[in-house]
Parts: C-alpha cells; sequence; structure tokens
C-alpha cells in the first residue's frame, strides 16, 4: 500500500515539476554558443554582489549591499533614477541593461579570499551571473579578481585601496574605480607640508600585511619628497587590538608626527592609544606632535570617536560633497536608507553603473567589448569630478579628498570635513611602476 | 573484494556510485523553478564536497581512532596549499607534481608538529595544535610574505617560469590541467528542463577522494587501526603491557596531515588560489564540526559532515531576503512580511545560527551524528535486519 502512495506522489510531483519547468524560458543551453561566458539570452541578466556580511568589514559590506539595491532599482527605472541624472554618459535608458531587466545574487566573503572565490564561483557556475562586484578587502579583490579573468566575466572592484589590485596583480577582466595607497600619499603630502612643515620626522605603525605595506611605503616615498624624515616604522600584527607598547617607544625616538598606516578595527584602537596617552598634547623638536591616518572611511571616524578631531587623512569620497552627482546620490540613498552613504556605497554603486553603461555603449555583454568600452573611457557627474579609466592597469584616476576630523560634529555622520580636494594630475603616476602584467581579456566559454 | 569484508566493500561501491553520480544527485530540481535554489550540482560545490571529505577522513583517523583532538589540521591544508601552488608556479601547472608535493611536504610539516605535539595528550594536545596552526597563519600572513603572498595570497601568473610546460598561446592564461585535460572544463547535459554538469576536476577529486577512502578502510580495519583503537581506550593500560603508544599516534598523526596536505593540493588543482586564512583557527574548527556533525570515527560520518557543513555555507548563506519574497509572494502582504521576518535571521548572513542550531540538536539527540540518524531510520523500516546487526567501524563510534 505504502508504494501506491509514494508513486502517486512521485507522479504528482513530477507532473508539477515539469509543468513549472515547461512555463519558464529555458535559457541555459545556449550559453556555450554564444561566445562568452553566462552569456544572457533570456530578459534578465545576472549580476554577483560578492560583499562580506559577516567578518570584520561586515559594516562596510552591508552599506555595499545597499549601494548595489539602489543600483539596481534605478537600472531597471525605478527610484529617482540617482545618479543616472547626472552622469555624462547618456546611454543607459532606465529600462534594465541592453533592455534586459537585472537581477542580482549575493553572496558572503566573509573577508575570507578562499569564502569569497567559493561565493563567486557558485555565482558564475549555478546562477550564470555575467559580472561580480564587490569586497572590501585587497586581498579578496586580488582573489576574486584573478578568478573573474580566468572563469571568462567582468570584475568589478569595491573597496580595496591596496597598489597591488590595479599593481602588481592587476588583471585584464578586472577594473577598480576606488583609488590607491600610492594616490592618498600624494595627496596628502602636500597638505601635511603645508600644515606641519616641511622639517618633519615621522613613525610609522603599519598593519603587517600587504596593504599596510604599500600604504606605509606611499606615505614615505611622498613626504619624504617634501623633505621629512622617517624616524623608524614599526610593524603590529594584524590582531592587534592594544596598541599601547607600540606608542611607547614613539616619544623616545624623538619623532613629531606619528602616522597610522592601520584601518577598520586596528585604526579605531591605535588611535585611541595614541590619544590616550596623550601624544597630541607633547612638544616635540618645539612642534607639537600630530597624528596622521592615510586612509579614512566614515565608519572607522565613527569608532574612534572624539579621538579623530583635527586628524589629517585622505578618502575617496564623502557624503557632504556639493557637486550635482554628489548630492543626487545622497539624496536617492538617504531617501531609501535613511542615513548617508559611506565612501564603500559609492564606489560600489558608481561601479555597478559603469559596467551598466560600458555593456550600453558597448551594445553586448561580452567581457572583452565591455573592457574595451570601460578602457580610457572619460566621464563626469558621478561624484569624483571628470574621471578617465586608465586603459593600462584598469584604474580610475579622479580627485582625491584630503579630511580631517571635524572639531564640532552637529550628528553621527558629520565626523569628517574637507579640507582639500587635490587634483587628478597630482596623483597620476605611471602605470608601469608597480610591475605586473595585464594580459588580454578572456570571454571564456 | 579487494581485501575487504563484504559489507565495507558495498559500502565503498555505495560510496563510489554517489559520487559519480553526484551531478545527477546534487541537481534534482528543474533549472528555473524556485527550487534551483537549492541545487548543488555545480562544480565547485562538488569539488568541495569530495576534498573536503577527504579532509575529514584523515581527521577521523586521529580523532576517530586515537581520540586525539588536534585543533590546528587547518595548517596541515595550508602548508599542502601552498606547496602545491608552488608546484604550480615553477615546475608545470600539471595537478600531479603539485598533488604528490602537497602531501608529501605536509608529511614533513605534520611529523614536525606531531612531534612535539604528542609529548603531551587530552586538551594540552589540542592547545599545542592549535598554537602551531595560528603561528602558521601569521608566518604566512605577514612575515613570510614573501613566500605566501601574505594577505593577496598566491595565484599561477602569467610570467611564471614553469619549466616544464611550453610557452603559453599569446594572451591565454595558465589554467590547472591533467596532462592537457583543464580543471575546469566541463560537459553539460540538457535534459527537459534539467541541466546536468560533469566537470573534470570533480572526477579527478572524486577519484582521489575514493582512493583516500578506501586506504581509511583499510587502516581501520588493519591491526594498526586496532592498536589507535586501543590508544583511545586506555592509553595507560596500554604502557602498562609493555607498549609505546607514541609511534602508532606519531604515525596515525602524520597520516591524517598527509591527507589533510592532499585535500590542500587538491583544493589549489580545482582553484589555483592560495590565502593565509585556509591555516585560520576557524577553519580548523571547521572540520572538527564536519567529524562530530556526521559521526567521530564512523567511515562514512566525516564525509556527510563535510557535505552537510559545505552545502549550508554555500547554498543557505546566499539567499537573501529578495529571494524570500518571491517564495512567499502567494501569502497577503502582512504575512509574508511576517513570514519573512521571522525566517530571515536564519539564512543569508545568519547561516551560522542554523549550523549552530543544527550542530546543537545532533549532538544532543544523535551523539552518533548523522550516521546514527540514518542507523534509526534503517531500523525503523528494516525490522528484519536486526539479526544481522553487528557492531563494525561503520555502526557504531569506535570506542
Amino acid at each position: 500500500m505504502s508504494k501506491m502512495t509514494l508513486s502517486r506522489r512521485g507522479v504528482l510531483t513530477t507532473g508539477a515539476a515539469a509543468g513549472a519547468g515547461l512555463a519558464l524560458p529555458t535559457y541555459l543551453p545556449a550559453a556555450s554558443h554564444a561566445g562568452f561566458t553566462n552569456a544572457p539570452t533570456g530578459s534578465t541578466v545576472t549580476l554577483g554582489f560578492n560583499v562580506p556580511q559577516t567578518g570584520p568589514y561586515a559594516d562596510e559590506g552591508a552599506d555595499e549591499l545597499r549601494a548595489y539595491e539602489l543600483a539596481v532599482e534605478h537600472l531597471n527605472g525605478g527610484g529617482d533614477g540617482g545618479l543616472m541624472n547626472t552622469f555624462s554618459s547618456k546611454a543607459l535608458q532606465g529600462n534594465g541593461i541592453l533592455g534586459k531587466k537585472v537581477e542580482y545574487v549575493t553572496g558572503d566573503t566573509q573577508t575570507k579570499s578562499d569564502a569569497a572565490r567559493a561565493s563567486a564561483r557558485s555565482m558564475i557556475e549555478k546562477d550564470g551571473a555575467v559580472m561580480i562586484t564587490g569586497g572590501s578587502s585587497s586581498g579578496v579583490a586580488v582573489a576574486v579578481q584573478a578568478l573573474c579573468q580566468e572563469a571568462g566575466v567582468i570584475f568589478m572592484a569595491g573597496l580595496t585601496h591596496s597598489n597591488d589590485t590595479t599593481g602588481k596583480d592587476k588583471k585584464a577582466n578586472g577594473f577598480r574605480h576606488f583609488f590607491n595607497s600610492y594616490m592618498s600619499g600624494a595627496a596628502l603630502a602636500p597638505i601635511l607640508g603645508a600644515n606641519y612643515g616641511t622639517d618633519r620626522k615621522a613613525y610609522h605603525l603599519t598593519a603587517d600585511y600587504n596593504w599596510g605595506y604599500t600604504t606605509e611605503e606611499a606615505v614615505r616615498t611622498s613626504t619624504e619628497a617634501i623633505g621629512w624624515e622617517t624616524v623608524a616604522a614599526v610593524k603590529t600584527p594584524l590582531t592587534q587590538t592594544d596598541f599601547s607598547s607600540y606608542i611607547a617607544p614613539v616619544l623616545q625616538s624623538g619623532a613629531d608626527v606619528l602616522v597610522l598606516n592601520h584601518y577598520g578595527g586596528n585604526m579605531v584602537n591605535s588611535l585611541t592609544n595614541a590619544v590616550q596617552f596623550g601624544l597630541r598634547d607633547k612638544l616635540v623638536n618645539n612642534k607639537n606632535f600630530e597624528i596622521v591616518v592615510p586612509l579614512y572611511s566614515r565608519l572607522m571616524a565613527k569608532g574612534a570617536g572624539a579621538n579623530v578631531k583635527g586628524i589629517f587623512g585622505s578618502t575617496n569620497w564623502h557624503w557632504s560633497l556639493q557637486d550635482e552627482g554628489s548630492k543626487a546620490f545622497v539624496q536617492s540613498f538617504g531617501t531609501k536608507y535613511g542615513f548617508p552613504p559611506s565612501q564603500a556605497a559609492h564606489t560600489c554603486y558608481v561601479q555597478a553603473m559603469l559596467y551598466a553603461d560600458a555593456v550600453e555603449r558597448a551594445g553586448s555583454f561580452n567581457p572583452c567589448a565591455v573592457a574595451e568600452a570601460l578602457e580610457d573611457f572619460e566621464f563626469d557627474g558621478m561624484g569624483n569630478g571628470p574621471t578617465l579609466y586608465r586603459a593600462e592597469d584598469h584604474q580610475c584616476f579622479k580627485d582625491v579628498l584630503v579630511v580631517k576630523g571635524k572639531e564640532n560634529p552637529t550628528s553621527d555622520f558629520d565626523l569628517l570635513e574637507i579640507v582639500e580636494v587635490t587634483p587628478t594630475s597630482q596623483v597620476t603616476y605611471d602605470a608601469s611602476i608597480f610591475g605586473g602584467e595585464l594580459g588580454t581579456c578572456n570571454p571564456g566559454a | 573484494m579487494l581485501g575487504l569484508e563484504a559489507k565495507d566493500f558495498r559500502l565503498l561501491i555505495l560510496v563510489a556510485i554517489l559520487t559519480m553520480a553526484a551531478p545527477f544527485l546534487l541537481n534534482p530540481f528543474p533549472e528555473g523553478s524556485g527550487l534551483a535554489q537549492f541545487n548543488a550540482g555545480y562544480p565547485d560545490l562538488m569539488q568541495r564536497f569530495v576534498i573536503f571529505g577527504i579532509f575529514a577522513i584523515g581527521f577521523n583517523i586521529l580523532f576517530g581512532l586515537t581520540g586525539y583532538l588536534s585543533f590546528g589540521h587547518a595548517a596541515f591544508l595550508g602548508v599542502g596549499s601552498y606547496a602545491a601552488i608552488w608546484m604550480m608556479k615553477l615546475l608545470t601547472m600539471n595537478v600531479i607534481p603539485a598533488i604528490i608535493v602537497s602531501v608529501i611536504v605536509a608529511g614533513i610539516f605534520s611529523l614536525a608538529v606531531g612531534w612535539i605535539s604528542l609529548r603531551r595528550s587530552g586538551i594540552y594536545f589540542s592547545i599545542l595544535t592549535l598554537a602551531f596552526a595560528q603561528m602558521s597563519y601569521s608566518l604566512a600572513y605577514s612575515v613570510l610574505t614573501p613566500i605566501t603572498g601574505g594577505e593577496t595570497g598566491l595565484q599561477p601568473k602569467v610570467n611564471d617560469p614553469r619549466i616544464l610546460d611550453g610557452a603559453l598561446t599569446e594572451g591565454g592564461t595558465p589554467k590547472a590541467n591533467l596532462f592537457g585535460l583543464e580543471m575546469g572544463s566541463s560537459i553539460e547535459w540538457g535534459v527537459g528542463n534539467w541541466l546536468f554538469t560533469f566537470n573534470a576536476g570533480y572526477y579527478v577529486a572524486a577519484i582521489v577522494m575514493l582512493a583516500a577512502f578506501y586506504l581509511s578502510i583499510r587502516i581501520f580495519r588493519s591491526p594498526f587501526g586496532m592498536m589507535l583503537r586501543a590508544v583511545k581506550s586506555n592509553q595507560q593500560r596500554l604502557n602498562y603491557t609493555g607498549l609505546n603508544a607514541k609511534p602508532y599516534t606519531l604515525a596515525a598523526f602524520v597520516i591524517s596531515g598527509m591527507y589533510a596536505g592532499l585535500a590542500g593540493g587538491l583544493m589549489v588543482a580545482m582553484d589555483t588560489q592560495v590565502g593565509a586564512e585556509r591555516m585560520f583557527w576557524t577553519a580548523s574548527g571547521e572540520v572538527v564540526l564536519m567529524s562530530i556533525l556526521g559521526g567521530v570515527g564512523t567511515l562514512i560520518g566525516p564525509v556527510l559532515g563535510a557535505g552537510a557543513i559545505k552545502y549550508m555555507e554555500n547554498i543557505l548563506s546566499k539567499i537573501n531576503s529578495d529571494i524570500l519574497h518571491t517564495w512567499f509572494a502567494f501569502l497577503p502582504d502582512g504575512l509574508e512580511d511576517f513570514v519573512v521576518t521571522l525566517i530571515y535571521p536564519f539564512i543569508g548572513k545568519g547561516w551560522h545560527l542554523t549550523l549552530g542550531l543544527i550542530f546543537m540538536a545532533v549532538v544532543i539527540f544523535l551523539p552518533g551524528g548523522l550516521v546514527e540518524g540514518g542507523q534509526r531510520i534503517a531500523r525503523l523500516f528494516g525490522r528484519k535486519k536486526k539479526s544481522t546487526d553487528t557492531p563494525d567501524g561503520k555502526t557504531t563510534p569506535a570506542e
């Protein structure tokens, strides 16, 4: 008897499943004939948003995801259109990309290269994503970029600041809008020189991993060029939470500036320790002791609280910018979520838009066509002023913001003030200085 | 058959059938249907199933047989991975040298770690191995950056030496292969709305896994395996009989380290990238979870546990609130939102929570792991078989 029941249920399930299946368009078998990986053939196109949802950068990841959802809404014609109204290229119509409705899948990078690659591979192999974007660490960005190069899809990097992403590890299928360590150094040095003088002695505390190294190197080179002297550079373990033992030797060294090449929780802790030790009230070599943080983010400033007041750093974008693009983005992000976007959200939103626009202009989702459309593409109205996507290393060149912790913040979000917008020409470098091989674009299948 | 008892041989055949038919078994839902979300039959995840299966089988040889709980097994996986990627960078993109060298290097490293750690047992042994693993992780992440690539890890580059390989074709990228058969290449077979993917890399990994599984059965049934069980049940008594247990435990430690190295080498062969996080202590903890979830000391348990955890990590974590809303769209608006809010904490980034709950349930209600669950179900339906229920490696934890 039980056998009867089972087989009847089996028949019903199979029938229902087959019916459901028949009702939907079949899109997969054609994929291998279109000449590139995951060619979208139905009425939709799938993008993969691979962001850290757990781990140390979960806050940034959550903000990135919000930005992507907003971008998808705008691309599909919903909302107020956001940056599509101010973008200098008018190829996007608000009817999806090339008329195909934009759908997306999400994944958790866990800020681990392995997990990030697993999640990206499942997006490519299972969900048929034609582009992967996101991430909040250079290690992950480099790992996923290499994967996308192999698989033959486009990678639009999210928040990644290391020189390596578009330097020694650059790939033809990968693109970065965010700025890098070199630009931070080049933008900061003149401001530091103007405010603190050109005969300073600097002491570096550097997070002991790739990003720390490239940032230290960049700040060192550019400050030494204006006459500063580097007294010492000490590496601190990434997992360090108490920096007191690293702060104490700073005063004995005769240095009068402390550079904290730290990011995220590291920076929050080291800066708090340094301020608690009273470094900023000290007079060394007859000069006020100063602290510098090369890479700032609003989320970090929030973590460090009052300690950031008056401390210089650089950032990719800040919501208080007054150009049309920034205002439009803050407006539509704020309307949807109730608070201003972070720089991570901004760069991810812009990357999604730039990809969509490049596809429209190229008239194809083929990674090689998209890459060609992005290379040497000049645009404006995305919040950073006139910007160039350089063909040699797939890095965006745009103005860099030098910011300072605000003395009298009016709200939780109003923590940084813009000191200067460093023009593009000052932060541009030769594409060959970091080595690496771009290779040629890989369309996959 | 193959030097196995009939029962073990049947188990081996069953595992062989399951792994060979995995592309079908893991893709039960047609493409485009709502349930396709739960399909796991894509190359990356299938490869992960068998690779972590090997890792867990190896771990089980140490933990399941001798009872020594190593909290640093990820270090051997990582060391194996680094060895494999260097072989690919320097020698050839063929996976054979990479896998062999990864096993050897992990074996040597585990010999050194085991030599020191096995001076202690119980919690002290666990802490020692944990310390070694964390040390390896920190070294790989920062101090050894020139060798390990630090945070960004290592990948094959176009301009690597690869002395045994011919020059790349213009614009080509180095791809892992087995005598020309690329690990990433797949054959797709569409039947109606179903799409089955047969991936070369998966089958290579699956065959290695079967060999590893066979070897583990032989170890379980050998006199050596019996000695290891003796260590677990009462090491003191063993010492009093005049036997030195250290060579046995060290051998078990090195064997399971080599299994981990093999898994590490295969991971690189399937996905040519290594990062230091692979050695982080959570990765070591994961394999402990896999073994316990599946059933410690059983032959098939660790493989099931590995599969269950990897499935949740890759499938549950990708369900987002949007997908939930489409599933429950048939409900009235208010109810839909309510149901989605209710389920949301358990999917997406909350998959750890689901895993934790399942793990707790298994430990409390099924101390023998998923294997015990399977046995209980089998007992429920197979009334006649009661008499043949003899204790062996498959049906009882090795106490």
